[in-house]
């Protein structure tokens, strides 16, 4: 299987996804 | 104290946009053209361009580290950062520390995988001919690697300091 980040546009839209799941987690870990 | 933070985050923000400049000029625009650019052209980018960003891209990334962690030292919220703010139970802390420790395994990264990867990759030490091609598979995974976390990174940096939430 080819590893996902040989393609930049896979790259950038698993960058975004990892950047929602970060929000989620500082979301559950505090209060603003 | 307070001005000497303002001018450590000045050099914080000034290296990180070359670090980050840099990466993505690699991942963006060189990686993506090597395979456009006729064979008697290429030496120019191995031997000139590649060696000279790779010079400013690895400083850059440690002045990077170096300036963000004196800056969380003279802030005295290094802890709260480094603990992703499971200490202070604040989402800012959870977002700059995250953030953080991206930016770390990052400069992780540059420095001891893609900048000796490229070493042998590029000529720059000896090394046997059929290492090369590993080597610059390796560097160039792991420099996508770090494209990746620049995002979050990114945003979880600016997102600290201007909470949307």
């Amino acid at each position: 299987m080819k590893n996902p980040l040989e393609s930049l546009h896979m790259t950038v839209a698993l960058g975004v996804v990892m950047t929602v799941i970060m929000v989620l987690v500082a979301l559950g870990i505090g209060s603003p | 104290m307070e001005f000497a933070e303002h001018l450590i985050r000045w050099f914080h923000v000034l290296s990180g946009v070359m670090w980050i400049g840099l990466l993505w000029y690699l991942n963006f625009v060189q990686v993506p053209t090597m395979a456009k650019i006729p064979d008697e052209l290429k030496p120019a980018i191995g031997k000139h361009i590649a060696p000279a960003v790779l010079f400013w891209f690895r400083w850059s990334a440690a002045s990077t580290v170096l300036f963000g962690l004196l800056l969380g030292g003279m802030q005295k919220e290094l802890g709260n950062w480094l603990s992703i703010g499971l200490v202070d139970g604040s989402t800012t802390s959870a977002l700059i520390g995250i953030a953080m420790w991206f930016g770390l395994i990052m400069a992780f990264n540059v420095w001891f995988v893609i900048w000796p990867k490229q070493k042998i990759a590029l000529g720059i030490i000896d090394a046997p001919a059929e290492a090369k091609p590993a080597a610059a598979r390796k560097a160039m995974l792991f420099s996508r690697t770090n494209t990746l976390l620049s995002i979050p990174m990114l945003y979880g940096m600016i997102a600290a300091q201007n909470p949307p939430f």
